[in-house]
């Protein structure tokens, strides 16, 4: 008889597939994560493998039209003002785009969970210092601490990372101690009180494991939101300063010649929108695969999720 | 409600006193204006006759307290650039930043809920799908690029619109546009995802059960129901209009109060920053406590 039901208790055991199957089962994800890597690898390897081409200026090809292979492959998108090809100085660029964004994202990331741990878990004094903190860096004006830091440190790239993450450090204490005010009263909280267990072990065992699936997800939606706020400021002139170069100062470099050069503003915001593009997507994608309640609308093979 | 409004002002009060003092004190270190506004040539002589004659040579505990007293009358001091008073100044600029902010909210509202309302009825649907685009440019294309693209292609390719400042109606529409893809996109997930949850409720089921047509079932018995979680995200939105579209306003030459901040930090001119930095704190303010307002309106059961 127990043969014949299927029995609650020891349900027909389907292997878990792996998350790389999942992510290619996603076929927008799955393009999503190759133009990220693609993007990362040039990113790393690029720069090197060019030496000077990029900064090597030709005054005969400026404002040099894209799309013709007469001076050679690295002017295929066109050469800039001081006649540098562009492909080249969009590879050097996407270096220190995606070297700002990643150092902003972990550095925001870090401090913000640290103290949304601490402000979830500890007493209610010391939560709502904290609290305060967050909500005076989000009505001070970002544009003001980036001249404050760049007129008092100078500018570079590590100074633009603080700037940056000191603006983004809210969004994850605030996300980080809403979870933990739900998680630290469930039952497995309490059976570890119980068992002896302490602070610093309930917070680091217990709490931050399940924590951190969320922060994740809104730490690949941020890094689209860095990458866009890094390039206005390079925009507006108080981000990175010349000779370093990232996407948006490069567009901010072609917006004198709109009406003549257009691809000198193009290609750098093309650049700009395919990576944050891509990070959106993949984004929403984790937002389902890393949620164990949702995960089964990926794991299912021929549902579509809606 | 009173209670309310009297809680949210102390609390405010005290965050933007906060404010003020860090802003005071950190704009202060970015430099000296005297060096920005004299001729280059200018003899150390000229520029301690500048610092004398704007205050900027005391001790700098001693210009807080000053600026305090004046405060207290509500005098914010003179502009720098401008040798006007800067809530003067201010005040011009929010004349213009404040219509600017007016019309894409309320574009984006009306967009938003009406888009956002049809896409949640069907799933999947036309209008799901181009609601999913506009969504995911808004999220992923910087602002200073879409309105490049836009100058190159309405301005100097077709040549329908001007390139940059004010005076005619048609100056207004790249800008606007401009403004309206990041809030819209955001805020119809918002209206679409509210919906769904809407539409799914039982009254719905009897509304049409009793053969009530599809839009007046849409608009007239579940949207009121689904538009609280919207009014939230739409007053973030506002608020980031209200506080002025740095990037927007200067590539269109617009003279607001975006391009007046960036200009006057640039410029070290202290006291148009802080004038500025407080009036956009209550024009959010005043807004906040409309938002309230419009909670009690659309859902009778909140009270305060």
């Amino acid at each position: 008889m127990a043969d014949t039901i299927p029995s609650t208790d020891a349900p027909v055991v389907i292997k878990a597939p792996s998350l790389l199957s999942m992510l290619w089962r996603d076929k927008l994800a799955f393009a999503s994560a190759t133009v990220l890597l693609i993007i990362l690898a040039v990113a790393i390897i690029g720069p090197s493998a060019l030496g000077d081409l990029a900064t090597q200026q030709n005054l005969r090809g400026r404002n040099f039209p894209p799309f013709s292979l007469e001076r050679g492959w690295v002017f295929f998108l066109g050469g800039d003002s001081l006649g540098r090809p562009m492909l080249a100085r969009l590879i050097v660029a996407a270096r220190s785009t995606i070297l700002i964004a990643l150092g902003t994202v972990l550095a925001a990331m870090a401090v913000g969970t640290t103290l949304g741990l601490i402000a979830g878990y500890m007493g209610r004094t010391v939560s709502e210092v904290i609290m305060r903190l967050a909500d005076v860096i989000m009505s001070f004006p970002s544009l003001l601490i980036a001249v404050v830091v760049l007129y008092v440190l100078g500018p570079s790239i590590p100074h633009m990372i603080l700037v940056l993450a000191i603006t983004r450090i809210p969004i994850y204490l605030r996300t980080t101690r809403a979870e933990v005010l739900e998680i630290r009263e469930r039952m497995f909280v309490q059976a570890a009180i119980v068992l002896g267990a302490g602070s610093l072990r309930i917070i680091l065992r217990h709490i931050l494991p399940i924590v951190m699936p969320t922060v994740i997800t809104i730490a690949t939606l941020d890094f689209a939101f860095v990458m866009l706020a890094e390039s206005s400021l390079s925009f507006l002139g108080i981000g990175v300063q010349p000779p370093d170069i990232t996407w948006g100062l490069m567009v901010s470099q072609g917006r004198p010649y709109l009406s003549t050069a257009w691809w000198l503003a193009f290609w750098p915001g093309l650049m700009i929108v395919l990576t944050a593009l891509s990070l959106n997507l993949l984004s929403s994608w984790m937002r389902v695969a890393l949620d164990p309640a949702q995960r089964w609308r990926l794991e299912a093979r021929r549902t579509r999720d809606v | 409600m009173i209670k309310t409004i009297g809680q949210r002002t102390a609390s405010s009060i005290l965050s933007l006193f906060v404010l003020m003092v860090l802003v005071f004190f950190l704009s202060r270190l970015t430099g000296d204006p005297a060096v920005l506004f004299l001729p280059i040539d200018a003899t150390e002589q000229m520029k301690e006759e500048f610092r004398r004659l704007h205050g900027l040579d005391r001790p700098i505990l001693d210009q807080f307290w000053t600026y305090l007293g004046d405060l207290a009358r509500m005098d914010f001091g003179e502009s720098l650039r401008k040798a006007r008073p800067a809530l003067e100044v201010v005040l011009e600029a929010y004349t213009w930043t404040l219509p600017l902010a007016l019309i894409t909210i309320t574009l984006v509202m009306a967009a938003a809920i009406v888009l956002g309302s049809l896409a949640a009825f069907k799933v999947g649907g036309f209008f799901d799908r181009m609601v999913s685009i506009i969504s995911l440019i808004g999220a992923s294309a910087p602002d200073f690029w879409i309105a490049i693209v836009g100058i190159v292609v309405f301005s100097i390719g077709l040549g329908w619109l001007p390139t940059s400042g004010v005076g005619t109606p048609l100056h207004w529409v790249l800008p606007v546009a401009v403004l309206f893809i990041r809030p819209f996109g955001l805020v119809v997930q918002v209206v679409r995802g509210s919906m769904l949850s809407a539409l799914s409720a039982p009254y719905v089921k009897t509304a049409r059960a009793k053969g009530v047509k599809n839009l007046p079932l849409i608009f007239v018995h579940t949207l009121r129901n689904g538009l609280l979680p919207v009014i939230t995200v739409l007053g973030d939105q506002a608020a980031a209009l209200l506080n002025g579209a740095v990037v927007v306003e200067t590539i269109f030459g617009f003279p607001g109060i975006g391009k007046l901040m960036i200009d006057s930090i640039l410029q070290r001119d202290f006291n148009v920053v802080m004038a500025a930095i407080m009036v956009t704190a209550l024009a959010i303010f005043i807004m906040n406590i409309l938002i309230d307002i419009a909670y009690g309106l659309l859902d009778p059961r909140i009270r305060y």
